[in-house]
């Protein structure tokens, strides 16, 4: 004791172009901007490739087959998955090498990295579904735990969870859900009792203290606990022993390469993290469902409002605090129904594009305004521009749904006139 | 602390930002314990509160003084035309320089602080006989005053002078503040950008105008400055002509005066746009903030816009506002749509998000307001005082 779990979140948007309002009604591809900015999908996704995905795959390789004990797991969003496939072959097949060592899970989530369980369960269930076909494809697994966007996570979404038949869900270890206890043990969510002899879904909170040391401080020269060493790090784990059971360390994957860079010494420090975790017997790795198996829950966490594992307020406030990012929300959920009514698989997938929850964060002004703008990354120029665009693409696509479900209503009408005719002309020409 | 401040025109009788500019500053600094000397060319009868008002000449007719926004381009049309003397383009400034110099001998100062070229020979001169530190403000230079274009040597070599002779330069933006470096020649080390602030972030209390028009469902887009090249009222009325295929119901209001209304109205007409313009000529005080108010959109796209204070009166008044990227604004106001001046389709791009996506405005509203309570003249007045305190001790 205790076991290291460690997670890993991969995600990379479609991100919308510069998109004006000249372009409604002509222009239908909303993601192909082939400029130098960071608007530029694959430019983009090669640009984190090449600093963080492909070092970091290599190097986790090598940790997995030096150390048998060691243990990691992944979530991928599906659209990051799709860009893969699409443009990176190479890196689509140097994750699936990694989880072929049978010692890394992947996590369930929604295909789209949308925030659609607050807005429609049924559209939700739909993602999560595509995902796990996804993951079934690619890697051949069938994920047993749960995480949500943003690790955005409440009561509703455990007993969903639960119900789906998920073994365990994961959650940010916040303090107002939290209160005293401690995020190194397995809990259970306040769902109500289970039924006779079902056993309950648990959950994992994430250590948002040793996790952001990690993925925030890590090259923070101001930090006191700066520089960040392997030694370091493992004698504040070997002083949870006897305390604590498992330490869920939760962080995006561009942690290493991207957010903290190799120079800065972050492949360093990963390189021999779990030779020196591993040093004192008392510690293993375990993953998200193994965690699970092993630690009975020790109590009920009850979380009746959401909780995120982003910025100090923990909430949704970044995708959905400001008049515009309600506004875009609303419009693109609002079309649910006539969507799915018009029966086109590709504004079914546009749709769906659009409500990656990236778009609606890059529309945050909550940091803006105070000149803030390091605090995250935009690759709009405010977030008003990413608002326009976002709007203007909207009215776009609403454009080709009217059309589309016009000409289906055409149809059905010339369907039933037809048979119709047909029926008389049967009915007629038959008489007995 | 006691400064000798030589200006060239305070309001009421001002024609344009210069003066408001001088008043809202001095103020500030007044309120902050720094006692002034504010020095006029000439008798205009001007009662102040709280700065001592000296004035160097005697009484003038105000309408014969150089209006400090004039190009010497714009001078030689007027003079032709006979709305101004033929007199000598420089001899006002050089009066100036001249009449001051008693003041300079009457009075001490710990600073003197000029504002515009039109008062540096004045300062140097004043200077000569204080001996103390000299703080040159720059709230245009000659380069934007005329796009460039037909420059006047006279007013560029005193300008050069003055930059070269202070110890300080507070230009109101990182846009002149480039322009003093690069076609000054003048080291960035003692240039210090001061930006501009509003004196009051509150929104005045009068009933907005064309309320008639808003009722009826038609959206205003505002332009409000000097119709000058420099303000881009051409650049207005071509991403007007796109809103008007976009937005039926859009109305394009311009307000303010200057030598490019007449090309301004002929380019809407040959648009076939014309119909849909209102022209209300120079308005100030209650009018002007209530024109603000009627706004859905201020559009400010000009070509160089040392700072631009009107943007920061439109939000102080409730407006959203789209300001042009080479605007000294631009670079403190963060909730504001931003476009290059040139760029026109992105400019009614923007007008028409603003008109077509109701959150929009409402949140540029928002987050603009919460930002100018803190871009006052208190602020500039803050800066000010650390670049005088620098000097002096």
């Amino acid at each position: 004791m205790p076991s290291i779990c460690l997670y890993f979140q991969v995600h990379q948007p479609m991100r919308i172009k510069k998109y004006r309002v000249f372009d409604i009604g002509y222009d239908h591809d909303y993601f192909n901007d082939q400029g130098s900015t960071n608007l530029n999908n694959r430019n983009v996704l090669d640009k984190v490739a090449n600093k963080a995905y492909i070092p970091a795959n290599d190097l986790l390789l090598s940790l997995l087959k030096k150390h048998k004990d060691f243990k990691i797991s992944f979530s991928f969003s599906g659209i990051f998955l799709e860009q893969l496939k699409k443009y990176k072959p190479a890196l689509l097949k140097s994750f699936k090498d990694l989880v072929k060592t049978g010692r890394v899970e992947i996590l369930s989530e929604t295909y789209y990295h949308s925030l659609s369980f607050f807005y429609s369960r049924s559209e939700f269930e739909s993602q999560v579904e595509l995902h796990k076909k996804m993951i079934l494809d690619l890697f051949g697994k069938k994920p047993v735990v749960f995480r949500n966007t943003e690790l955005a996570y409440n009561n509703d979404l455990a007993y969903w969870a639960d119900q789906k038949g998920y073994k365990a869900i994961l959650a940010e270890g916040w303090d107002t859900i939290l209160g005293w206890r401690s995020p190194n043990f397995v809990y259970e969510p306040n769902i109500g009792k289970s039924k006779r002899g079902k056993k309950r879904i648990k959950l994992l909170m994430k250590n948002y203290k040793m996790s952001d040391d990690i993925a925030f401080r890590f090259s923070e020269k101001r930090w006191k606990e700066w520089p960040l060493t392997a030694d370091k790090f493992t004698s504040w784990i070997n002083q949870i022993n006897g305390n604590g059971e498992v330490v869920n360390l939760f962080m995006d994957y561009e942690t290493f390469g991207e957010h903290q860079w190799k120079e800065h010494g972050i492949f360093d420090f990963l390189e021999v993290l779990p030779g020196k975790i591993l040093e004192n017997k008392d510690n293993n790795f375990v993953t998200p469902s193994e965690a699970v198996d092993k630690y009975e829950s020790r109590d009920t966490i009850d979380a009746p409002y959401i909780v995120t594992w982003a910025d100090s307020e923990r909430d949704l406030s970044a995708w959905m605090g400001n008049n515009i990012q309600k506004s875009a929300l609303k419009n693109i959920y609002l079309l649910e129904k006539r969507v799915k009514e018009a029966g086109s698989k590709k504004l079914l997938e546009d749709w769906r594009r659009l409500q990656i929850s990236d778009h609606f964060y890059y529309m945050c002004t909550k940091w803006f305004s105070d000149g803030d703008v390091h605090k995250y990354f935009n690759p709009y120029e405010s977030p008003y521009d990413a608002f326009i665009s976002y709007m203007n693409v909207l009215n776009d696509f609403k454009i080709r749904l009217s059309a589309k479900s016009g000409m289906r209503v055409q149809n059905k009408l010339e369907f039933k006139a037809k048979n119709q005719i047909n029926g008389d002309h049967g009915f007629s020409a038959s008489p007995r | 602390m006691k400064v000798f401040m030589v200006g060239w025109e305070l309001p009421p009788l001002n024609s344009g930002g210069l003066g408001e500019a001088c008043y809202g500053l001095a103020k500030a600094l007044s309120k902050k314990g720094v006692m002034i000397n504010f020095i006029l060319p000439y008798d205009f009868n001007i009662k102040s509160d709280f700065m001592n008002i000296l004035y160097a000449g005697g009484k003038v007719n105000s309408k014969k003084i150089l209006g400090p926004y004039l190009s010497y381009s714009q001078w030689l049309k007027a003079a032709k035309l006979g709305s101004v003397n033929f007199v000598d383009y420089l001899s006002q400034v050089l009066d100036y320089a001249e009449n001051i110099k008693e003041l300079a001998r009457r009075e001490n100062a710990d600073i003197i602080h000029m504002h515009d070229w039109l008062t540096y020979p004045a300062g140097i001169s004043a200077q000569e006989i204080l001996k103390c530190p000299l703080v040159a403000h720059v709230h245009a230079t000659e380069f934007d005053r005329t796009g460039g274009r037909f420059l006047n040597e006279g007013v560029y070599d005193i300008e050069k002078t003055g930059f070269e002779k202070s110890d300080r330069i507070l230009p109101v933006g990182g846009i002149v503040k480039r322009t003093i470096t690069e076609r000054y020649g003048i080291d960035q080390s003692k240039i210090k950008v001061i930006y501009n602030g509003v004196e009051d972030s509150s929104k005045p209390r009068i009933d907005p105008a064309l309320l008639n028009f808003k009722k009826l469902g038609y959206k205003l887009v505002l332009f409000l400055g000097r119709i000058t090249m420099q303000k881009g009222p051409d650049y207005f009325v071509k991403a007007a002509a796109i809103v008007a295929r976009y937005y039926p119901k859009a109305v394009f209001v311009v307000t303010g005066s200057g030598d490019m209304l007449v090309q301004m109205i002929r380019e809407a007409t040959d648009l076939g746009i014309i119909d849909k313009f209102i022209f209300t000529g120079f308005l100030r005080g209650n009018e002007k903030d209530s024109i603000y108010q009627a706004a859905d959109v201020y559009v400010m796209p000009s070509i160089s816009e040392p700072f631009g204070i009107t943007a920061l009166e439109a939000v102080k008044n409730r407006t959203p506002v789209i300001v042009s990227k080479q605007s000294g604004v631009s670079e403190v106001l963060r909730s504001a749509l931003k476009v290059d001046f040139w760029d026109t389709e992105e400019l009614a791009n923007k007008i028409l998000g603003i008109l077509k996506y109701k959150s929009l405005p409402k949140d540029l509203k928002r987050e603009s307001v919460r930002e100018i309570v803190n871009l006052t003249w208190d602020r500039s007045a803050d800066e000010v005082i650390k670049v005088y305190q620098q000097l002096i001790y």
